[in-house]
């Protein structure tokens, strides 16, 4: 019994010691990334994570913040919630990170949330679009538009710029930012005069859409929204076009992956989707952006890239105006960030904590991305 | 009518390459009376095996597909057979003698071996398979679309199936491997190497698996180390449904389990799919555990 209780007392102490070997180390600010890195949205983390790398690269380059260097430790949660879950837990209780930022998708984001929050530790998505993830908290923040506005823009887009009237909908019922968005899309395209003429669902994970395409196709719809995610939007348009399914097929910003090109080639042209930036804008934040991101990584930077390295210098930039890594001021920073030169726009964050930012729509024409139009808040 | 008919072709195509995987569980029940978990992850292997091989291939024929595609599908057949066979003589072989619920285990945890050890060696995220059967339209009326995949699916099929049924009824091999789906002892008796007629049936079924992989991702190009999961489950289902154990049975069992999917995502919801699918295996089990074709005193193998 003695020996057992000296082990427990040695695991103990090792646990004490592991616990505090996070936060500050004096010249070090510790902040925690969690992201797909892998599984069946890995672009969207790896971008991200390329994005996040270079804005800490050059924050610390320019001298850091608050005269410390700033430390990134990231954890991937292989596409899953439960494993964000998890992810953001650990980067909090055992690394003791000051502040979070991830994830891209929706549902991740509202899977570590709750813990951000619960913590009191400022979260910073780059990209979910949901509204529900702000909500869970006030700690909890975002440097993108929101679901009701995306999918409200995109129905007004193929409606009034593309001229149909009617649409068929194919959403993946198991993803919450899919849902969403289809929602939006609906109530916009039918308060403009459009009719939704059929709706049809898929799960995350799923590769033959055939069956739910045909049973769309015989509703004669003159476009088809797809909300979801790249591998399955590019599978999703390559089948609709083996069934001969040639209308325009419009897609979120969840399509946006250097993958979605990649699976889907020639099959995506006459497709449409929102995204955050384009690469061919001539602003001189985004020039500068594209250059250095290239050269570092030798790669286009997708808008995952440009929204992480956009949610990295916000969040620096109100440790800054913070004056000290406490979770409560940095959140009060970053509640009062207000015109913030970003590449994917001016960024202020309402008291929702969301940002309100313009919308942009890229073209797919002869398997390349082309610049469609921006829409402003 | 013609959307009917259009499902009718999605789910027959869905259901050729669940027919091929059935096929390997329902031999290798025949034969060994244990259903082989691990079949849905050799499945995903071949995925890979090709997802490899093909560029080579294609290069080295200059690009033509008619003469790569066969040889990319004998290299796949010929490494999943290996596989199959390897897997059989190091984790079943040994336990043969134990009882069968030891050796089903076994095959869990094989088949968690492949799942994990494919996500170490191959990476977790999804890759996007090479073309190997040109994307185009064969029939083309306003109503229907019967495209090459189709067709080559539902075509390399049914010359796989009616191969099987060769060796199986017609050569001496398979006369043995039927002998020893009625009893290993008495088959034994009358001379015939227990040993090598099974791991024969690994190379037929696996091989048969190796193939759906290849049919499988030229139509879903995008695979990953979790990707026989699924379908080797839809597979397992359509064996029991059309009487496990019997070669014919496995092959209506996975057209109909290919064409009620496609009917229940084209007509009810997607989301029903899967339910609907294991509620057929639960309703046959109450009420015909033998299957629709299966019958105690048939020959199996």
């Amino acid at each position: 019994m003695k020996t057992y209780s000296g082990i427990l007392a040695a695991l103990f102490t090792t646990l004490v010691i592991l616990g505090c070997g996070g936060g500050d180390k004096g010249d070090e600010i510790l902040i925690g990334e969690f992201g797909s890195l892998t599984g069946t949205t890995a672009t969207f983390g790896q971008s991200t994570h390329h994005g996040l790398e270079l804005a800490v690269e050059e924050t610390n380059n320019a001298g850091g913040v608050l005269g410390k260097k700033i430390r990134l430790l990231v954890e991937d949660d292989q596409s899953k919630p439960e494993e964000a879950a998890t992810a953001v837990t650990k980067l909090i209780t055992r690394d003791n990170v000051k502040a979070i930022i991830g994830e891209v998708a929706s549902s991740r984001s509202l899977a570590a949330a709750p813990i951000c929050q619960q913590f009191k530790i400022p979260m910073v998505s780059p990209a979910s679009t949901n509204p529900e993830v702000t909500k869970k908290g006030d700690f909890i923040f975002r440097v993108c538009y929101i679901d009701p506005f995306q999918g409200e823009m995109l129905a007004r887009f193929m409606y009034n710029s593309l001229g149909f009237k009617k649409a068929v909908i194919l959403k993946d019922v198991k993803n919450d930012y899919s849902v969403g968005l289809a929602q939006y899309f609906r109530q916009t395209f039918e308060s403009l005069g459009g009719t939704v003429v059929a709706e049809q669902a898929y799960s995350e994970g799923d590769s033959d859409f055939k069956a739910q395409l045909t049973a769309l196709k015989a509703a004669e719809p003159e476009a088809m929204f797809v909300p979801g995610y790249y591998i399955e939007g590019a599978l999703i348009v390559k089948q609709a076009r083996e069934l001969n399914m040639t209308m325009p097929i419009v897609g979120g910003d969840g399509w946006d992956s250097s993958k979605l090109l990649e699976v889907g080639g020639q099959a995506m042209n006459n497709t449409y989707f929102s995204t955050h930036y384009s690469t061919d804008d001539t602003a001189a934040a985004v020039r500068s952006f594209v250059t250095k991101y290239s050269a570092r990584f030798n790669e286009r930077p997708d808008a995952m890239a440009a929204l992480g390295y956009d949610a990295g210098l916000i969040l620096f930039d109100a440790i800054r105006r913070a004056g000290n890594t406490d979770g409560t001021a940095i959140r009060d920073a970053l509640a009062a960030t207000s015109d913030f030169t970003g590449v994917t726009g001016s960024i202020t964050i309402d008291e929702r904590r969301n940002a309100r930012k313009p919308l942009v729509i890229l073209t797919v024409e002869n398997a390349s991305l082309k610049y469609k139009e921006s829409i402003q808040p | 009518m013609s959307e009917f008919l259009q499902q009718v072709i999605n789910g027959i195509s869905l259901g050729s390459i669940y027919a091929l995987i059935a096929l390997g569980y329902t031999m290798i029940y025949g034969i060994l009376r244990f259903i082989n978990f691990a079949h849905g992850d050799v499945f995903m292997v071949g995925a890979f095996i090709g997802y490899f091989v093909a560029p080579h291939v294609i290069s080295l024929t200059g690009g033509s597909l008619w003469i790569a595609a066969p040889i990319v599908l004998i290299v796949t057949m010929v490494g999943c057979s290996a596989l199959g066979v390897t897997i059989e003589k190091l984790a079943y072989r040994p336990l043969r003698s134990r009882p069968k619920l030891t050796v089903l285990i076994t095959a869990i945890g094989v088949s968690f071996f492949l799942e994990y050890g494919g996500q170490l060696v191959f990476g977790p995220d999804p890759k996007l398979f090479p073309t190997l059967i040109p994307s185009s339209s064969l029939i083309n009326t306003q109503h229907v679309v019967i495209g090459t995949n189709s067709i080559v699916v539902i075509l390399t099929a049914i010359v796989l199936m009616l191969l099987l049924r060769f060796i199986v009824y017609n050569t001496k091999m398979g006369t043995a491997m039927r002998a020893v789906s009625f009893d290993h002892r008495v088959a034994s008796l009358m001379g015939i190497n227990i040993d090598s007629v099974i791991s024969f049936t690994f190379v037929l079924g696996s091989g048969l698996a190796a193939a759906a992989s290849l049919l499988y991702a030229s139509v879903y190009p995008s695979i990953n180390p979790l990707m026989g999961i699924f379908p080797g489950l839809k597979a397992f289902v359509a064996a029991v449904l059309g009487g496990i154990g019997n070669l014919a049975g496995a092959a209506l069992g996975g057209l109909i389990i290919g064409i009620t999917e496609t009917f229940v995502s084209g007509y009810i919801s997607s989301s029903y799919r899967d339910a609907i699918a294991f509620a057929i295996l639960i309703l046959i089990l109450l009420f015909k555990p033998s299957g629709i074709l299966g019958r105690h005193d048939r020959d199996k193998v």
